[in-house]
């Protein structure tokens, strides 16, 4: 099952590049820099994934105490992390040559900038704490806490003056792109959902190995 | 769940969002647009000025590498002055914010130039052209 989910994902991230460098046409007004946005706009909606599933699986550890549920608040955070370095990453490559900066301290990349340092701090309070029942719950209240600047970071870009142009396809209305760059989009947010299942999945059964071997 | 826990709980969760909040909204008034500027312009003081560059206003000396424009936002204009060049997504009628201070000789002097794009985009043979517009819209205050 979560062999086929990763032979999945890889296909549609190779069809995936395909739209975007191939099929998709150049942009008018940034060139051929606008391609970064195939990997940028996914990264980053991966980002809001993961910590949204997080969020649900705290809470529901809190809940019921059950291991499996903190086990994929573990790896949805782990996997969050990752995605928001590379959406930073992503993100500072396309600003240097359309913006003309790497960084700039706008609303929507500080608010980016404390959702990667605080899902950071969860990682290293996992890591920090031996007892594994302590390490789950008090990850549990911090992963919930740290969710809720998922929002601040999707609405700062409306709440707040940024530099940062507000989402073109995420929000209300006609997405703000032609079909054929949005079709590229479209493959790219699946592609990359596709991958973010896979690794958690993988992440999840190797936590629930390691606490069988410790156990 | 004793209730010391959950009392605790809350005041530690109002403080973090407390924080959170005040560290984004520090961050908040990230430009200031033409007409905050020239309604109250300290010299010396810095600035990020966003705003429209107004068409038919830039000059660029390549050899001396000056570079003049001015910023508005449809009520008030500021001329702005640069040494360098500007990204390339820069230019006339599109939206820019800059980074410098306004000087007693009555115009900014910028030390970093930004682009700011919308969030439209085009294939080739799309003429939509509302772009100057919604950034213009992205300028407005949204509590105001």
């Amino acid at each position: 099952m979560t062999t086929l989910l990763g032979w999945l994902a890889a296909l549609s991230l190779a069809a995936g590049a395909v739209m975007g460098f191939g099929v998709a046409p150049r942009e008018v007004t940034q060139g051929n820099v606008q391609r970064i946005m195939y990997l940028h706009v996914p990264t980053a909606w991966v980002a809001y994934l993961a910590f949204g599933v997080v969020l649900v699986a705290s809470i529901a550890y809190l809940a019921r105490r059950r291991p499996g549920a903190d086990r994929v608040a573990h790896a949805s955070a782990e996997v969050g992390v990752v995605f928001t370095g590379l959406t930073i990453a992503a993100g500072s490559i396309w600003g240097k040559p359309t913006w003309g900066t790497w960084w700039t301290w706008d609303a929507r990349l500080t608010s980016v900038a404390i959702l990667f340092v605080m899902y950071l701090g969860y990682l290293l309070l996992r890591g920090m704490i031996d007892d594994h029942e302590r390490a789950a719950r008090y990850c549990a209240v911090l992963g919930i806490v740290a969710a809720l600047d998922v929002p601040l970071v999707h609405f700062s870009v409306y709440w707040w003056r940024t530099l940062h142009q507000p989402p073109s396809v995420l929000k209300p209305g006609a997405a703000t792109m032609p079909p054929a760059i949005l079709a590229a989009l479209l493959v790219n947010l699946v592609a990359f959902t596709l991958l973010y299942v896979y690794f958690v999945a993988k992440r999840v059964r190797l936590l629930r190995a390691e606490s069988e071997a410790l156990a | 769940m004793k209730p010391k826990f959950l009392v605790g709980g809350a005041v530690i969760l109002v403080a973090l969002g407390y924080m959170i909040w005040a560290g984004v909204t520090q961050s908040a008034v990230y430009f200031v647009t033409p007409s905050e500027l020239t309604a109250a312009p300290v010299a010396g003081k810095a600035y990020r000025l966003g705003g429209l560059v107004t068409p038919g206003s830039l000059k660029w000396e390549p050899r001396s590498l000056d570079l003049a424009f001015t910023m508005s936002d449809g009520r008030a204009t500021v001329p702005v002055r640069h040494k360098g060049a500007a990204p390339d997504l820069f230019g006339e009628g599109r939206g820019a914010v800059v980074e410098g201070q306004w000087t007693a000789d009555g115009y900014f002097k910028a030390s970093l130039i930004m682009a700011k794009h919308s969030e439209e985009y085009k294939a080739p043979h799309d003429t939509k052209e509302s772009q100057s517009k919604t950034l213009l819209k992205t300028l407005e205050d949204p509590k105001r």
